[in-house]
């Protein structure tokens, strides 16, 4: 039998199928996070502190206990210890222990028998605060006299003398700065300023949780990842990883944001006391208070490069915070930050401290939007100032195979010219523009990731093919799947079905994300595929009483390798599967694996904007979105993602942002508030996608969905600081601050 | 909290339930009739996940009560197919991919047919504007307009 | 919470004032429901006023309008003739919240929420328009301008409400205007706004106008429009009028905006509703 392991013709990859789950989920039938019910099931509800940052002094839950109807009441005492830090961080976030932490914190927990039983439950529990002082802006957190948020969370290479907010640093780079400096004809050094934005998925978070007496428990939650919640949830119940089987509902949204949990073990606890099921959904006002949302970031970043264009140096400074806890984010902003671009000398500093705000959770491409658009934005500042086309420019700077990259790995083949060129060679680029509009371009990467991942593919006697993979299916990856199963065996995409399995049915499988799915539970489906086809080959050599090796896969059936093989007609799939039974029972593949090699991605947005001189409103007229999908498996999804991921980057670039008051409370937690875009604010999204392919991947895939997030802050930001003649440095652009930047104040 | 019990008329289907006073129809859909189609992003008429249609109005069924379904006529996501027939719209919502995770397509759906009743030939622009108070953050709005487009001229006889 | 519908607007007033604790009306819902479900109040009784007869009509009066206090303003919106007479009055109602909002949203409605930022507002004030009220002591009618009374507040007694919204005759050559300042180009609560209403002489000079601010200050305002009057709307006027604007500005900071670009907005937002205005008393499109 003979593979090719790469793939460059293709009979359904490239295509554009329906989704398995369309119909489901254009009749309401498809069941999503809070449709989940079971017998008996009684209503969670979360009381949350009031106070950014205090110590409870004592918790009384005797009046709400004494409710008819109330079954169960939780507080943070409920929960032993857990070792791992990581979890115990999650588990605080979930439920405060001796502090509360944040605006939103929660303190206590009921389930009774209806929703307005619960919440009469919940006004019943009295807390008492002693409030502490807060901080909640990163670059105050920072200074040595700052209110501390948690003490001793530093790690060991953090220097001596400072807050015991900031818990780690990092540095990246190659070359020498300050010589590339020297070298430089311009030096321009900038500081922003970027405002947490929230991940906005449409759907709150929501669990059904129903433990039983003797120590077993299901799960059911709206998740990017339900193997991670039971390693979290388990470890927080106390329970094997064995007895908690968790089952991820549809999911209307995530885009980072489900990747932890925020009320599952709660939900498991109210059950755990209550012996009944629990369902706990939260209000949209506190998805916003107490998810994850961004870090908030403040950035010095300067540049150096000679007059023709040619950047000598870089050098930036990135202060994160993802609130009370550590976050890791900072590692993946300094690594992205200047990683479009060839550079002699490069340094990404990076610091991280705690602030009185929830806990950080991924945003797509999460780090990486920050820090590249400080690069982007002070680039295209230079350009300016030199007189020079900001495309050209980043085209005679651009990173390509063999770069030394600026966090230290040298690429493969990248997109970047090739982006950059199409951008160019794009309409949009020459297009004329009216008045008060201004045209802004900016280049974005991600990284992306491969990860853990099963996959079992059945092959059915009817001569169908059933996937069985770990990871929810966040806009569309089980036809993709499907697709690529189906150009593996041969068959027709409506001959596949793939299924999202529960984390008792498969091993493990690592978050929906990074862009991961479709590259690596894609490889993994290839390769399941392929292990059944080895199967199939054998069964068809076996009945034609010839060699394995001597049986070929073509198009979907064994056929003898060559005259030499024997002369035998070709065996399809549904032929050999019907006769399996016969020939040595069920024929399946399957494939386990920590997937490497995700190819990164580059991404290049134009846009155009249009600002009212007199009020600062700002309306984006014109959007082009290029990007290197290595290879696109469902392009029309793959646009999608494309023009959603912009989307997002645009509303966070113009208005999106947690506003905390002088109080330390969240100011606008809910949709009316927190801004993000309507359908009426916005144009057309135009895409072009580009395949350059991943060499890791059989098909050359390469992850779509972080990039497109990447460079809408600054490529508005240019095209907005274009329009008015003065740069713009903060996100997000409201129309106050562009307004004042007008008036020159 | 005593409830009430209202009479009323879902998708042609006469319904009877009891609810209390202060109970949205959203909740009166989804945790006592098992409708749950229309879905709860805000609750307070931010999102429109919960798009129904009231005596052929267009509403929030987060922003109405209950009792105030009785002798109503309410139209949800539910009754949008005719049996195993598709409505246009949803048909062409699957095909131009105009969903990413789903939870919002109801809303949109169900808002997108009350306008192509009003209108069989909305501009982009109109279209836009009607389903301004529909949010969607996975697809950037560009093919949920695209698929309305397709379906009303299919709808009119165009395809 | 007691739910009832009354089949009077003197039994819904009876009941609303003879309820000891917290009592609401029910008309579109759009405020009280986000009030309910946000837990901001629980009221004991409310009193659902869509059945009594004629709240639900707009009928011709004296040369204007009556708009029943619960007609939502899509359907205001879908009557051509108020639209003809007062454009700028329905563009504010319309502009309230999303399509789905504007199915159950009334002008009274948000009237009576006492919201400074409300859209509906601005316009019926420089309409000049009034209400019905009726009450405990019986029917009264009051200046739209006089029922706010600062952020959340009315000037409305306990058991009295609105019935019915007076849109006054319209003079030839007469016409308004409403512009709002918001981030998004929808369901975003007014940063500030300007209603303007205006009559012109037959040579295209102004005559009467009134010009309303909302989100400017505790409740709408009016700012001097004789910055206006006599005047064809040259830039020296227009000029005059934005100062005049911003000079009874008196907002807050706060997360929609700042004082002082909600006080420049208001001028900016002013003139140019100011023009729309003379160019449709002009017959201008």
């Amino acid at each position: 039998m003979a593979l090719d392991d790469k793939k460059s013709r293709f009979k359904y990859v490239g295509t554009t199928p329906n989704r398995p789950d369309g119909v489901d989920k254009v009749t309401g039938k498809a069941q999503y996070g809070a449709d989940i019910t079971a017998p008996g099931m009684l209503t969670g509800a979360i009381l949350r502190s009031p106070h950014p940052h205090a110590r409870i002094v004592s918790i009384d839950t005797s009046a709400a206990e004494a409710i008819p109807g109330v079954r169960a009441v939780v507080t943070g005492k409920d929960f032993a210890p857990v070792e791992d830090q990581g979890f115990a961080d999650i588990g605080e976030t979930c439920m405060a222990r001796d502090k509360v932490l944040y605006d939103g914190h929660p303190v206590a927990a009921v389930a009774a028998t209806t929703p307005a039983i619960a919440k009469a439950a919940i006004r019943a529990i009295k807390v008492e605060y002693a409030p502490l002082p807060h901080v909640t802006d990163v670059d105050e957190a920072m200074r040595p006299d700052a209110p501390v948020v948690l003490e001793g969370r530093a790690l060991e290479h953090v220097p001596a003398g400072m807050s015991q907010n900031v818990t780690n640093t990092c540095e990246f780079g190659h070359g020498d700065v300050e010589a590339g400096f020297a070298k430089a004809d311009l030096v321009l050094e900038r500081s922003f300023k970027v405002a947490a934005a929230h991940q906005g998925y449409i759907e709150p978070h929501a669990c059904m949780a129903s433990v039983t007496s003797d120590g077993r428990a299901d799960l059911y939650c709206c998740t990017q990842g339900h193997f991670f919640v039971r390693a979290v949830c388990s470890a927080l119940m106390g329970m094997e990883a064995s007895q908690l089987r968790v089952t991820a509902s549809e999911i209307g949204g995530g885009f980072g944001g489900k990747t932890t949990v925020f009320i599952e073990p709660v939900a498991l606890m109210l059950s755990k006391k209550s012996g009944r099921p629990v369902k706990l959904v939260m209000t949209r006002d506190e998805v916003f208070k107490a998810s994850g949302p961004t870090v908030h970031a403040s950035i010095d970043c300067k540049i150096g490069m000679t007059k023709d264009g040619r950047i000598t140096a870089g050098d930036m400074t990135l202060r994160y915070s993802g609130g009370a806890w550590p976050s890791g984010t900072i590692e993946m902003g300094a690594q992205a930050g200047f990683a479009a671009y060839d550079m002699p000398a490069v340094r990404t500093i990076g610091w991280t401290a705690l602030t009185n705000r929830p806990k950080e959770i991924s945003y797509r491409a999460p780090g990486a939007p920050q820090a590249v658009y400080a690069v982007e934005a002070v680039i295209d500042e230079m350009c300016q100032q030199l007189g020079l086309d900001p495309l050209k420019t980043r085209l005679k700077n651009a990173a390509a195979k063999g770069t030394l990259s600026s966090y230290g790995v040298t690429f493969d083949e990248i997109g970047m010219v090739a982006t950059l060129e199409a951008a160019q060679a794009h309409p949009h680029w020459s297009a004329p523009l009216g008045p008060n509009q201004g045209r802004g371009v900016a280049a974005g990467f991600w990284f992306n990731f491969g990860g853990n991942t099963c996959v079992t593919l059945n092959i059915n006697t009817d001569g169908t093919a059933s996937v069985t993979e770990g990871n929810p299916d966040i806009g569309g990856s089980r036809a993709s799947i499907s697709l690529m199963a189906a150009e593996e065996l041969g068959i027709r995409y409506e001959n596949v079905r793939t299924i999202v399995a529960d984390t008792a049915s498969l091993g493990y499988n690592d978050n929906t994300d990074g862009s991961r799915v479709t590259f690596a539970v894609g490889l993994a489906t290839i390769k399941a595929a392929r292990a059944a086809i080895k199967v199939m080959c054998e069964r068809a050599a076996a009945l034609w009483g010839i060699d394995a090796e001597a049986v070929d896969w073509i198009d979907g059936a064994a056929h003898p390798s060559g005259p030499n093989a024997g002369k035998f007609p070709p065996m399809t799939l549904a032929e050999i599967a019907a006769q399996s039974f016969q020939t040595g029972g069920p024929i399946a593949g399957h494939h386990e694996v920590n997937v490497d090699g995700a190819g990164v991605s580059f991404g290049v947005h134009i846009c155009d904007v249009e600002v009212d001189p007199e009020t600062g409103h700002t309306l984006v007229k014109r959007y082009t979105v290029v990007q290197d999908a290595g290879k696109a498996v469902h392009p029309t999804y793959v646009e999608g993602q494309m023009q959603g991921g912009a989307v997002q980057g645009i509303g966070w670039a113009l208005n999106e942002e947690y506003i905390y008051g002088k109080d330390g409370r969240l100011q606008n937690a809910g949709f009316l508030d927190y801004r993000i875009p309507v359908a009426s604010d916005l144009p057309k999204i135009d895409t072009v996608i580009l395949e350059i392919p991943n060499p890791g991947h059989p098909y050359g895939v390469r992850g779509v969905g972080e990039t497109p997030i990447v460079p809408p802050l600054a490529a508005v930001t240019n095209a907005v600081s274009r329009t008015i003649g003065k740069r713009m440095y903060q996100v997000p652009m409201s129309p106050p601050r562009i307004l004042s930047a007008i008036k020159g104040a | 909290m005593k409830s009430i019990q209202v009479s009323t008329t879902i998708n042609g289907d006469p319904v009877e339930f009891l609810c209390t006073p202060d109970e949205p129809l959203l909740d009166v859909l989804r945790n006592r009739l098992g409708l749950t189609g229309a879905k709860e992003g805000c609750g307070t008429g931010d999102c429109g996940a919960c798009s129904v249609t009231v005596n052929g109005r267009l509403v929030c069924s987060c922003l109405v009560l209950g009792v105030e379904a009785e002798g109503a006529q309410i139209e949800t996501i539910e009754g949008m197919a005719q049996g195993e027939t598709l409505h246009p719209l949803q048909r062409h919502f699957i095909e131009k991919a105009a969903l990413q995770c789903g939870v919002c397509t109801p809303g949109i759906l169900v808002a997108a047919k009350s306008l192509l009743e009003k209108n069989a030939s909305p501009t982009d622009e109109e279209v836009r504007y009607w389903l301004a108070g529909n949010l969607c953050r996975c697809t950037g709005y560009d093919k949920i307009i695209e698929a309305v487009q397709s379906a009303a001229a299919e709808m009119r006889g165009e395809v | 919470m007691r739910y009832m519908t009354a089949e009077t607007a003197e039994a819904a007033s009876t009941a609303l004032a003879a309820e000891p604790g917290l009592a609401r009306v029910l008309a579109g819902g759009t405020d009280l429901l986000v009030q309910l479900k946000a837990g901001m109040i629980q009221p004991d009784l409310v009193v659902d006023i869509k059945k009594i007869p004629g709240i639900r009509e707009i009928t011709p009066e004296a040369g204007g309008w009556r708009i029943g206090a619960a007609v939502a303003n899509a359907e205001l919106k879908e009557h051509a003739q108020v639209k003809a007479d007062w454009p700028g009055v329905v563009e504010g109602a319309n502009l309230i919240g999303s399509t789905q909002v504007q199915g159950r949203c009334t002008m009274a409605g948000n009237l009576c929420n006492g919201s400074p930022a409300a859209d509906a507002v601005p316009g019926l004030v420089a309409a000049d328009a009034s209400v019905t009220i009726v009450g405990p002591s019986g029917t009264r009618v009051a200046k739209v301008a006089d029922i706010p009374a600062g952020p959340g507040r009315t000037t409305l007694a306990k058991g009295e409400i609105v019935t019915a919204i007076h849109l006054p005759a319209r003079a030839p050559r007469s016409a308004d205007a409403y512009l709002r300042f918001i981030p998004r180009t929808e369901m975003d609560i007014a940063v500030a706004s300007a209603a303007v209403s205006l009559t012109l002489s037959e040579d295209g000079t102004v005559t009467h106008a009134r010009v309303a601010l909302g989100a400017v200050a505790p409740k709408v305002v009016l700012a001097d429009a004789s910055t206006i009057i006599g005047t064809k709307l040259d830039d020296a006027a227009l000029a005059a009028l934005a100062k005049a604007a911003e000079s009874v500005c008196n907002p807050i900071d706060d997360k929609r905006g700042t004082i002082e670009f909600r006080t420049s907005t208001a001028g900016v937002l002013a003139r140019r509703a100011a023009l729309i205005a003379y160019n449709r008393a002009k017959g201008v499109k």
